[in-house]
């Protein structure tokens, strides 16, 4: 418990920065609705006190800056109005709402669990896709000179195209070829996840020494011996922190996939909370998003911390 | 019978620097039952030496032959056990599992690993240690699963590159006297490469010292100890007397520098 202190007294700086932070941000948006509900502020006129910049009107107005933690749809809502969406559209809206799980038996697609499990099913596809195929091009990149010398520089390379500008494109090909709905995002998926897991599996299957490989040599060991008996277990620590970077790479792919297609998931909701001016609804989906990643990794870490201790690592 | 024998054995290493003689002219039979020594400072081309024999390195001219076949024949026919520096277990395998490994390649069956496993843990003395990971036991402990591992298959030649030069002054003699054991009992040829003037004296039938720049052999002895050697030995007159010549040997290796 020694550990809490410390990360408790950071969560704790963060929310109190933000609260402040809501005042200056949300100043327009706290006069204009006092102003509606029939207080004084000045200047009067939204129009004016647009030119008029943020610090000299709370100068002014500081009676009543109170409602800065409660405006409806805030430039930056308050923490405890995005944990009450957050609220809002998992338990109300699937136990209570009319669209939800107890009324009408399936998801609510007003709900951010609806949404998550679209994002999560197209991860999971995505990075078992992307992770498969990054391990088979480590071992061939290990194994060959030439694939080395060929796959390793294009592999960098895909990774400098801004996944943004990359996803539309992959969507209207798959398109184009009858493909869609979940497969064009796990295919983006995959393609942000690969890249780590190449990285880090090369490096894994390349960290045993001279020494280890020479003793397999006195034993005259196959390729195939070497690399099932030496390789694969050396690069299994590695493999598991590639993994960690890579099923979050493959959260963001899934988001970004969404973006363009409008057709639910939590990128969807991002957006769409965009363009109505819900911010409430883009940070609760952000929000989710980040505890979804967070399970994610930790269920590696978990799966890691098993594996190693079958492998013998000391406790 | 000469097991190993090596007539006019070259190598050179090509480096940044230009070539490198690791070794010169070199010229040696090993009989089979022999503990032979290889001792000098670091660069004389013990090591390399060694590894030539393993097939691990190549001579770049002269002949080399280990039980009448090349060196890579010899490697290929799994005719010796190396053991290295370091003890290199696999972690993430017990210490049966790790004295398995050899075995497992070589494809011997289930029952004959097990029979070996436990053979060669016993003549180890590392019995009831099967089922421990390698960084539960202490570094001699370690060194001697390794010997194990080397002794598995049953080889005739055991290569040893510096095995105890990690290891403590008090350790390194026990190993050293369960080293002899397990020779006698074993009646392997054994080639071991140390920097140590007593241990060389104290496990050999024969010293072969070396010089370094180029690498070659200055003197080969023939030790007049017996077979038998309890650690005492190593204050008899005959033993300095053998040490001393290995020190004259090295002395005059550097003179000529």
């Amino acid at each position: 418990m020694t550990k809490a202190g410390p990360i408790l007294t950071v969560v704790l700086a963060i929310i109190a920065l933000w609260y402040v932070a809501c005042v200056p941000m949300n100043v327009q948006e706290t006069l204009t609705a006092a102003e509606r509900a029939g207080v004084a502020v000045s200047p009067e006129g939204a129009r004016e006190r647009a030119e008029m910049g943020r610090f000299a009107l709370m100068a002014q107005n500081s009676g009543v800056l109170g409602g800065s933690w409660s405006v409806d749809r805030a430039r930056l809502p308050a923490p405890h109005q995005i944990v009450a969406e957050l609220w809002n559209s998992t338990w109300n809206e699937e136990v209570y709402g009319r669209r939800g799980l107890v009324k009408s038996g399936s998801l609510s697609n007003k709900s951010l669990i609806y949404h998550g499990w679209i994002t999560l099913s197209a991860t999971v596809l995505g990075f078992a896709i992307g992770a498969g195929l990054g391990v088979l091009l480590a071992v061939g990149i290990v194994h060959s000179k030439t694939m080395d010398m060929s796959v390793m520089p294009w592999a960098i390379v895909s990774q400098t195209i801004p996944i943004v500008a990359l996803a539309p494109m992959i969507i209207v090909v798959l398109y184009s070829f009858g493909i869609q709905g979940l497969i064009p995002k796990a295919v983006i998926s995959a393609y942000l996840s690969f890249f780590p897991v190449v990285v880090g599996m090369v490096k894994g299957l390349r960290s045993p020494d001279a020494m280890q490989l020479d003793l397999l040599r006195t034993y005259n060991a196959s390729k195939s011996q070497t690399f099932w008996m030496l390789r694969l277990p050396s690069s299994v620590p590695y493999l598991f922190t590639s993994l960690k970077v890579g099923i979050a790479a493959s959260l963001v792919g899934a988001i970004v996939g969404e973006l363009p297609v409008q057709r639910g998931g939590l990128g969807a909701r991002m957006l769409g909370g965009s363009y109505y001016g819900q911010t409430e609804q883009i940070w609760a989906a952000l929000f989710f998003a980040a505890a979804m990643a967070a399970l994610l990794v930790a269920l590696i870490g978990w799966i890691e911390g098993k594996t190693l201790k079958r492998m013998g690592v000391q406790a | 019978m000469s097991v190993i024998e090596a007539k006019a054995l070259n190598l050179t290493f090509q480096s940044n620097d230009g070539p490198i003689q690791a070794l010169r002219d070199v010229n040696l039979n090993i009989e089979k039952g022999d503990f032979v020594s290889f001792i000098g400072p670091s660069g004389c081309g013990k090591t390399t030496f060694l590894r030539c024999i393993a097939g691990l390195e190549h001579p770049t001219s002269g002949t080399l032959t280990v039980n009448g076949m090349t060196p890579d024949e010899a490697r290929k026919a799994r005719a010796y056990g190396y053991v290295f520096q370091a003890a290199g277990l696999y972690p993430w395998r017990t210490i049966g599992g790790n004295i398995r490994l050899p075995l497992e390649i070589m494809g011997f069956s289930k029952s004959d690993q097990a029979e070996r496993v436990r053979k060669t843990l016993d003549l180890v003395d590392l019995s009831g240690f099967e089922k421990k990971f390698p960084w539960q036991l202490s570094g001699g402990m370690q060194q001697r699963a390794s010997i194990a591992r080397a002794l598995a298959f049953d080889a005739d030649i055991l290569l040893m590159d510096e095995p105890f030069g990690a290891l403590d002054e008090i350790v390194r003699d026990k190993l050293n006297e369960a080293l002899l054991k397990l020779w006698a009992r074993t009646e392997k040829t054994i080639g071991f490469v140390t920097h140590s003037i007593p241990e060389a004296v104290y496990l050999s039938t024969k010293i072969v010292v070396m010089s370094p720049r180029p690498g070659r052999i200055t003197d080969v002895i023939e030790s007049t100890l017996p077979r038998e050697r309890p650690l005492d030995i190593r204050d008899s007159a005959e033993f300095i007397q053998i040490a001393h010549r290995v020190r004259e040997g090295l002395r005059a290796g550097h003179i000529d520098d």
